[in-house]
């Protein structure tokens, strides 16, 4: 399998600058500096606890840093008041590690929530359509009626992921798409990453410690070593090297 | 300790500002009212028949004793509409409405979904305890009603097992022993009942932390602590409409 390359555009749509977090006495983040560019699939790599997860949360402003700055589409996060977070919010999709579907609703509740919460002028034609639109995006049209708990954690993932593309995000954020799953299903997730990334248009960031996944969607990878993104490039530029602390993610992926 | 009671208070505050700042979720409302009535109402039925029944069959002979069985109604109507009732149902929703609302935040909260609504852009706080709340505030006091009238049934079932007597009369003398201070009071405590019942299963469960077990303790403590508070609602409750009475 080939690694993805680099994609050409600079142009940023992300810029993450000297950010840094701590919950009481451990600092998370310690100087963090990361720049995703538009259309790209960035990987970005750490081991558990390093701060993945509370790095894309403060891109969508459900946490917010200590120190540092965090622009997103040219808007700085934290200085939004309520009202401009929630525009911003609508332009950036969230693919929870939990897929945090609403187990209270059926599939095409699930998907219709955002939908209707957000834009109240949409006839009940238009709603359905997007909501096929998206299932169809995702390959599960079967499910529609179904509640989450009668899905397997594959295709929770994927309607995860589909609840947020009918909002048409310019950003997608996903947060270990593949944890959990199986082999073959983590290669499914691998493509509609890619589906997404090519239909929708779609600038993302894809946390993981997947190396297949990162080597199968990720144009660039960054690693999220103590705080800090040390290594960046692609796939074979960040594993060229014989740092102690990034070489085990490869012999474990790829040695076994 | 203190931190807490602060937290708290900043939740009590949120929910007043929210509750009061556009969109009103009317349709979620009434979804969670009819959810908490639902809930409740056959052990309510149960609990409210049975204490009638079991209430006027204890206070028969004592007053038999001094010949006053026709006080009967009154002593029944007025233990069970001032105190017994809306005890009970807040007793019994903070078991029944207290625990869920606390599981059921609680695992949203563990499972992502509070966050997952809220990058979606859609408030949490208005949505999902704003409505609970209110739903558990307008309710409560229905229930409280309705468990009086299922005891006054109860007692007159007991009644008319040992001597025949007339529904419309019983009622008839319940309702004159009732005065307009023991409506107000009954209604204003079971809001303030409903209330406490909402905001403690929401708190509980919105700072349910992670993990399966942090739901299960949500619900736990939704239950103990509405309980708790409940009872020290009633007694300070109880304290004031006596001054007022006097
Ligand atoms: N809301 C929070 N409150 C306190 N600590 C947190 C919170 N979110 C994350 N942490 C801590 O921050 C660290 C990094 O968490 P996280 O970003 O979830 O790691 P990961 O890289 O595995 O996604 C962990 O030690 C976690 O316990
Ligand atoms: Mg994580």
């Amino acid at each position: 399998m080939e690694a993805k390359s680099k994609t050409t555009t600079t142009e940023t749509v992300i810029s993450i600058r000297n950010v840094e977090k701590s919950f009481g006495d451990y600092q998370v983040l310690k100087g963090a500096d990361l720049d995703l560019y538009k259309g790209e699939n960035l990987v970005v790599l750490g081991r558990s606890g390093t701060g993945k997860s509370v790095l894309i949360k403060i891109i969508s402003g459900l946490l917010t840093q200590d120190a540092g700055t965090v622009s997103v589409l040219g808007k700085e996060v934290s200085q939004l008041n309520a009202k401009e977070l929630l525009e911003l919010r609508l332009r950036i999709g969230f693919s929870f590690q939990s897929s945090a579907l609403y187990d209270s609703m059926t599939i095409r509740q699930n998907l219709e929530f955002p939908l209707i919460r957000n834009k109240k002028n949409l006839t009940k034609g238009e709603i359905n359509k997007a909501v096929e639109t998206v299932l169809d995006a995702v390959g599960l049209m079967q499910t529609i009626n179904q509640m989450p708990s009668e899905l397997s954690g594959g295709q929770k993932k994927r309607i995860g992921i589909a609840r947020t593309l009918i909002l048409q995000p310019e950003i997608m954020l996903y947060d270990e798409p593949t944890a959990g799953l199986d082999p073959i299903t983590c290669l499914e997730i691998n493509r509609l990453i890619n589906e997404v990334q090519e239909r929708y248009k779609t600038s993302s960031i894809v946390i993981t410690h997947d190396l297949t996944c990162a080597k199968e969607v990720g144009n660039r990878i960054a690693m999220l070593l103590d705080g800090q993104f040390q290594r960046a490039g692609t796939f074979d530029e960040v594993f060229d090297t014989d740092d102690q602390r990034v070489t085990p993610f490869f012999e474990y992926n790829f040695i076994q | 300790m203190f931190l807490e009671l602060y937290r708290v208070h900043l939740f009590i505050t949120k929910f007043f500002k929210e509750a009061f700042t556009p969109p009103f979720e009317g349709k979620e409302i009434l979804k969670q009212c009819y959810q908490v009535g639902y809930k409740s109402l056959a052990l309510i039925s149960l609990t409210g028949f049975i204490t009638g029944i079991v209430f006027a069959k204890q206070s028969r002979p004592s007053l038999a004793e001094f010949g006053a069985t026709s006080w009967l109604p009154s002593l029944v109507g007025i233990a069970l509409f001032r105190t017994l009732a809306p005890l009970l149902t807040a007793l019994i929703s903070a078991g029944k409405v207290g625990s869920s609302i606390g599981a059921e935040l609680g695992s949203m909260k563990v499972t992502e979904q509070i966050e997952a609504m809220e990058v979606s852009a859609t408030n949490p706080f208005s949505y999902l305890v704003v409505t609970r709340v209110l739903a558990t505030t307008i309710t409560l006091p229905i229930l409280t009603f309705y468990t009086a009238f299922v005891g006054l049934l109860g007692a007159f079932l007991n009644v008319t097992l040992s001597e025949s007597a007339s529904f419309s009369a019983f009622v008839q003398s319940f309702l004159e022993s009732i005065t307009f201070l023991d409506v107000i009071a009954s209604t204003v405590k079971a809001i303030i009942f409903g209330f406490t019942i909402g905001m403690v299963g929401c708190y509980q469960g919105f700072n349910s932390s992670k993990g399966t077990e942090g739901v299960g303790k949500a619900a736990n403590s939704a239950v103990v602590i509405g309980m708790f508070l409940v009872f020290m609602e009633e007694v300070i409750a109880t304290q004031i409409t006596f001054m007022f009475r006097t």
